[in-house]
């Protein structure tokens, strides 16, 4: 190819429209992908042009807390790194703890290189990944799980993707007294606490896919609920609105039994006000005043 | 040199040939596994397993990096790879192909043996 001659710089990636459009805010982890995915459409333009190169490592850690969808994003990104062509096969292997350690000696081994062989080609996400280590046993068969991990993830990177996920203070702790681990990580990911209206979109977002609506009222009703449960103990962001819409759907099923006999389907659509005021949560507030 | 299964007529296969064989066997479905033996013979049908049989793999870096590590710790074996297919009605290998031979190797020779009544019999002998 002459040097002169110009090479079409593209993103082509649907995987990562549908991310960026699918999931509500996570700005930061949006940014972070799209630089990997710009980075390796970069890389393919370099190969074809005989510029070598390593392929670079992407072994990421999502941290954060509960329920802003570290795992939802991971099963996105495998499919995201097949459509950019790094790995061949773009299937997600989730594991945890039990999956990789074993039970008792020389039985971890075998057990970690299975699941190993079954990403490679693909993503292994490994959920709550601090487990692997646990510093109060100094027998623990995790020590040597993470050791395999580290081997197979710096030999064979282009084989296979790791993700190690978890909340982000025990991860930095596991980061600390894996040092290894920490520094064959090229990717930390934070994954933030949504806003309230994030919250409200996912939970229009949620509702919509189950073929359900929000009354008027019952839009102010949620918006009050979300800003109400946020305050709460116990918050996890995506799943406890999840949850508290699940509950939703329940009362409303039961209200519409109270009912007629008949319903239509514009009452078997829309959840009102007070499905949702009936919470638990607005309780304490009607117990206040 | 000894041959059995399959493309053992054909030069030694690299790991890239090998890879792509076995992603055929993956794509099928199949369970590939890797076994090795140092008895050539063509009678010699139970070869010692190197592991279990993979199930579940989508991609043949698993196995070739299981390949090589029984080509390590056996150098001067035959191995081979063979693909079972679980399908009802089949439920066989569908695929074995030998993917290492030791430097030299074993030849078969035939043996003539004297029996009752001026009959001859033969049997191999490596």
């Amino acid at each position: 190819m002459s040097a002169a001659q110009p090479l079409p710089l593209q993103l082509d990636a649907p995987d990562l429209e549908a991310l960026e459009r699918e999931l509500v805010g996570l700005a930061p982890v949006k940014t972070r992908v799209r630089e990997i995915a710009a980075l390796l459409a970069v890389e393919k333009l370099r190969r074809q042009a005989g510029l070598q190169a390593e392929p670079p490592a992407l072994h990421m850690s999502f941290t954060g807390n509960p329920g802003t969808g570290k795992t939802t994003v991971a099963m996105r990104m495998a499919s995201i790194l097949h459509g950019l062509g790094y790995v061949r096969k773009g299937h997600l292997v989730a594991v945890t703890r039990d999956d990789l350690v074993g039970q008792y000696i020389g039985h971890t081994a075998p057990k970690t290189r299975e699941v190993l062989k079954r990403a490679m080609g693909g993503v292994l996400f490994i959920d709550e990944a601090y487990y692997l280590y646990r510093p109060e046993n100094e027998r623990d068969y995790g020590q040597e799980a993470i050791e395999i991990l580290l081997q197979v993830m710096e030999n064979q990177r282009d084989d296979l993707v790791v993700i190690l996920a978890g909340y982000r203070d025990r991860m930095t702790k596991f980061f600390a007294s894996n040092p290894g681990m920490g520094s064959r990580i090229a990717h930390h990911v934070e994954f933030p606490d949504y806003g309230e209206a994030e919250l409200f979109a996912i939970a229009e977002l949620m509702l919509g896919r189950m073929h359900y609506r929000l009354s008027e009222d019952a839009a102010d009703a949620l918006r009050e609920y979300i800003a109400l449960r946020k305050a709460q103990p116990n918050f996890a962001n995506a799943r406890s609105i999840r949850n508290a819409l699940d509950r939703a759907r329940l009362r409303h099923a039961s209200r519409l039994f109270s009912g007629a006999a008949q319903v239509t389907l514009d009452q078997l659509m829309t959840i009102a006000a007070e499905d949702i005021r009936a919470s638990r949560v607005f309780a304490a507030q009607r117990a206040q005043p | 040199m000894i041959t059995q299964g399959q493309f053992s007529f054909l030069p030694p296969l690299t790991d890239r040939q090998i890879a792509a064989q076995v992603e055929y066997a993956l794509g099928k479905g199949w369970a590939v596994s890797v076994e090795h033996t140092d008895d050539p013979h063509p009678r010699n049908t139970y070869w010692e397993m190197h592991g279990m049989p993979m199930f579940d793999l989508k991609d043949a870096a698993g196995i070739l990096a299981e390949i090589n590590e029984c080509r390590r710790t056996f150098p001067e074996h035959y191995l081979r790879v063979m693909a079972f297919d679980s399908t009802r009605g089949w439920e066989t290998p569908r695929m074995a192909f030998i993917v290492n031979r030791p430097t030299n190797e074993p030849r078969l020779r035939l043996e003539r043996e004297e029996a009752a009544g001026r009959a001859l019999r033969y049997t191999i002998r490596t």
